[in-house]
């Protein structure tokens, strides 16, 4: 199975979040993922998307959002770009549902959503831009069945 | 266009929404204002009916969490009912069986404001 890339890039509004999960979902279908799998790559994609939309880009809608999706043969990796306020990790704290109902606050919750359905997550800031990096890894009966197609 | 619906009926006193679609940072909008309106209206008894819900992500799920206090505090609960598998995997990926009463129906949910009244 050939390395492949597919990008799809669309303006930082949240009312494209549908395309790119759908983006997302076709993709990791034709790379044969289990379905279970392949609900998880379209969460963590809407959820690195919604973040970057109203925390990078502050709810502006005149600005964009690249996704590249690279297909390995051992490895499905999402990687999204953006030029919005980079994503500081060293601020970032597990949630706490309690606190959150407390608080009444809603959001805080889709960095733990990422983290938990993926295999590996890397941010990175190169001047304007920033990346995040989301890779899960075929289990070896999956890999098996990427290598018969 | 957007792709998801909240349909309001009544049991009594118990408010239910019925969700349809999907549920993300998009709509989330529309269950925010499903559940004001519910508030507003001095209805604290709610039931949320997931049964033809396709998909939440946390924006969807951040509602529930900015009104449960609010609700409770009313005497009320937000009691979630009917989910698929798939959908449910989410709240549970986050904690949120710990935080709010998750049934498999909504009968099931009636029973249990029923009960808590009795």
């Amino acid at each position: 199975m050939a390395r492949s890339v597919h990008t799809k890039t669309i303006p930082s509004s949240t009312r494209y979040l549908e395309d790119v999960r759908q983006f997302v979902v076709t993709l990791a279908q034709q790379a044969d993922f289990p379905e279970d799998t392949v609900e998880k790559f379209k969460i963590a994609v809407d959820e690195a998307c919604t973040n970057i939309i109203e925390h990078a880009y502050g709810g502006q809608e005149n600005h964009e959002v690249d996704i590249a999706i690279i297909v390995e043969k051992d490895r499905f990796t999402v990687r999204i770009r953006d030029e919005g306020a980079p994503f500081d990790q060293s601020k970032y704290h597990e949630p706490n549902l309690l606190e959150i109902a407390k608080k009444r606050q809603a959001g805080g919750l889709g960095v733990h959503i990422i983290r938990s359905l993926m295999d590996r997550v890397e941010y990175r800031t190169r001047g304007q831009v920033n990346e995040i990096r989301m890779t899960k890894y075929r289990t070896s009966g999956n890999a098996q069945n990427g290598e018969t197609k | 266009m957007s792709n998801f619906s909240v349909g309001f009926r009544t049991k009594g006193a118990i408010l239910v929404l019925a969700l349809q679609g999907e549920l993300d940072a998009h709509t989330a909008s529309e269950l925010e204002a499903a559940i004001r309106k519910c508030q507003e209206e001095n209805s604290y008894q709610i039931i949320v009916n997931g049964e033809n819900l396709q998909y939440i992500s946390s924006a969807g799920l951040g509602v529930f969490m900015a009104h449960i206090e609010e609700v409770r505090e009313n005497g009320g609960d937000i009691k979630i009912a009917a989910l698929q598998p798939k959908v449910f995997n989410v709240f549970d990926l986050l904690g949120f069986p710990m935080l709010f009463d998750i049934v498999e129906t909504e009968a099931e949910a009636l029973a249990r404001f029923e009960n808590a009244e009795a």
